[in-house]
């Protein structure tokens, strides 16, 4: 306590008026250190017990590099579809009405609710030679589960919910004189769309992609079934981390988590930046 | 909703074509977003509740019954029943602290609650790994002492409650920001003491917020996989919570009793959503009833 106060004076803060300061912010910091921040910085504290030259080989392991291929690969390539078809959801959802819409836009959230490992499983099933897809993609000679394509579809799935909740309320908020508008100045449709509609939706879509790029990154449960873990093939980043951890090699599973780590924080601080770019242009 | 649509068909006398797109189109396009929606959501729905009866209800039953199947239950609600008040206690904290307040670092704080969510669960594991594994840093002391971490409930409710920080805070951050003081300002200016202020002022004004933080944080901690899988061992009917029961079983070529295993999850991830449905119909009547 006798620190926040002068933690007070020293920022020359303005006295609150609302109670409770001290004891809020202290209990928030010193239960996210506890939790999140003192074991997350493990992470490199455990990797310097490696020398450069061994981190530097086991994250550079021709099988890790094919393995961050598959994850950042996929994962952005799950974001883009996810992109395109988010932003048609979402459309779809806000502007046309049709039977059963409302139980839909219940539903887009599941990917969400749904246990990773429910997902994997059912996916998997699904989509195996013998599965209710899988069979008659079979038939075409395409293979699904235990390929990298089937990687891609978990991915796709659970990235479904991100695009679609971020683009949604910007189309609900859309005013409709601005469509009128340009509209009596002569534009057709795909113009007032491509021109008028599509410009502010373009942060809150690269918002929601990303977003999804960065779950997908790190996704596990429902990606570990359906991928078949071949080793060079359908192998991903986060099965490395576990496979190094499995044989007791705890230093080397840290520096590929330090890997993904500044990944994420990348992402992480892109997103922000992003989020900042979005509210400004909804407030012009 | 209602309000959009009504829109978009008033004007149309001014010339539809260029304010809706044309019919075809609009056919195509509801047709595109079902058929994904359709192959994404509705059959692996279908799916896991036909292949959880596929052998009917007597294999249903049984499958959820069996002690390992009981115990993996039972260590899913412990750890759900430590992380989430938790979790609750630290997001009112948080975000009381956020709201309330003026103070330098406060956006960095906010990106930092949402580690959790940013980095893969299997780091989530791994850091309690390196922190009380048996080559971690308390490893040796505390094996000397006889008390197991890693590969044991504690370390599974640990790996609970990390993947479920950011949820209640989450959800009530925005919400109260939006909110505003005025009311509690008011309240204690009437001479109002802090905890009154919190229990008679805040608490009703995001009861909404907290209950929907609560019900996801709950799904989570519930169905977390990765986090748990690494710190958990593996050790059946005593490390096991239901999606690693899940996994054993699927591996083992037990579809059924892994799909039925899995039904559960999912009701509880349909309960979720519908919880989530009405908050949200509920919280727009009000607002509705507020305005008019």
């Amino acid at each position: 306590m006798n620190s926040l106060s002068s933690f007070f004076t020293r920022f020359k803060l303005k006295p609150q008026v609302m109670p409770g300061f001290g004891l809020s912010l202290g209990f928030t910091l010193f239960y996210l250190g506890l939790i999140v921040l003192i074991p997350l910085s493990g992470i490199f504290i455990k990797s310097s017990s490696l020398s450069w030259n061994e981190i530097w080989l086991t994250v550079t392991h021709p099988r890790v590099i094919h393995s961050y291929k598959i994850s950042f690969g996929l994962s952005f390539l799950a974001a883009l579809i996810n992109g395109f078809f988010g932003l048609m959801i979402a459309w779809v959802l806000v502007r046309y009405s049709f039977p059963g819409k409302r139980l839909l836009d219940a539903l887009v959230d599941l990917p969400f609710a749904l246990p990773t490992a429910v997902a994997g499983i059912t996916l998997c099933s699904l989509y195996a030679p013998n599965g209710w897809i899988g069979y008659y993609l079979s038939l075409l000679g395409i293979k699904v589960s235990y390929t990298p394509l089937g990687i891609l579809l978990a991915l796709i799935f659970i990235g479904t919910p991100f695009v679609v909740r971020t683009v949604q309320p910007v189309i609900e908020d859309f005013d409709q004189e601005v469509e009128e508008a340009s509209m009596s100045l002569g534009a057709g449709r795909l113009q007032t769309f491509c021109r008028v509609l599509m410009p502010p939706l373009i942060p809150p879509l690269l918002t929601g992609m990303a977003l999804a790029f960065a779950r997908a990154v790190g996704e596990y449960g429902s990606v570990i079934f359906i991928a078949g873990n071949m080793p060079m093939k359908s192998e991903i980043t986060p099965l490395m981390i576990v496979i190094q951890l499995e044989q007791y090699e705890y230093a080397k599973a840290t520096a590929i988590a330090g890997v993904m780590m500044i990944i994420s924080f990348l992402m992480l601080l892109c997103i922000n930046l992003l989020q900042a770019w979005s509210s400004r242009y909804q407030r012009n | 909703m209602d309000g959009i649509v009504s829109r978009i068909k008033g004007p149309r006398s001014l010339g539809a074509s260029a304010l809706n797109e044309p019919l075809w189109l609009k056919r195509v396009l509801i047709g595109v977003v079902l058929l994904f929606l359709g192959l994404f959501l509705i059959l692996p729905l279908t799916m896991v509740f036909y292949s959880a009866f596929s052998e009917g209800l007597a294999v249903y039953y049984a499958s959820i019954t069996e002690s390992a199947a009981l115990s993996a239950i039972r260590l899913t609600f412990f750890a759900t029943l430590i992380a989430v008040p938790l979790n609750l206690v630290f997001g009112l904290a948080a975000a009381w602290a956020i709201t309330k307040f003026e103070f330098p670092g406060k956006q960095i704080l906010i990106t930092l609650i949402d580690l959790p969510f940013a980095v893969s669960p299997v780091i989530g594991g791994l850091i309690y790994m390196l922190i009380f594994g048996s080559q971690g840093w308390f490893g040796s002391s505390l094996r000397d002492q006889g008390i197991q971490i890693v590969f044991s409930t504690p370390g599974i409710v640990l790996g609970t409650i990390f993947v479920t920080v950011p949820f209640v805070a989450r959800e009530l951050i925005p919400l109260m920001q939006s909110q505003g003081n005025d009311q509690e300002l008011a309240a204690i200016t009437l001479g109002a003491s802090g905890w009154q202020v919190f229990w008679r002022v805040t608490v009703p004004k995001i009861k909404w917020g907290l209950l929907y933080g609560v019900v996801l944080c709950n799904g989570r901690a519930m169905g977390e996989f990765g986090a748990v899988s690494v710190l958990s061992g593996h050790i059946r009917g005593k490390t096991n919570t239901v999606p690693l029961h899940i996994e054993i079983l699927y591996n083992e070529y037990q579809t059924t009793a892994a799909f039925a295993m899995a039904s559960l999850l999912t009701l509880l991830a349909l309960v979720t959503l519908g919880i989530k449905t009405s908050i949200e119909s509920r919280v727009a009547k009000e607002m509705n009833e507020e305005i008019s």
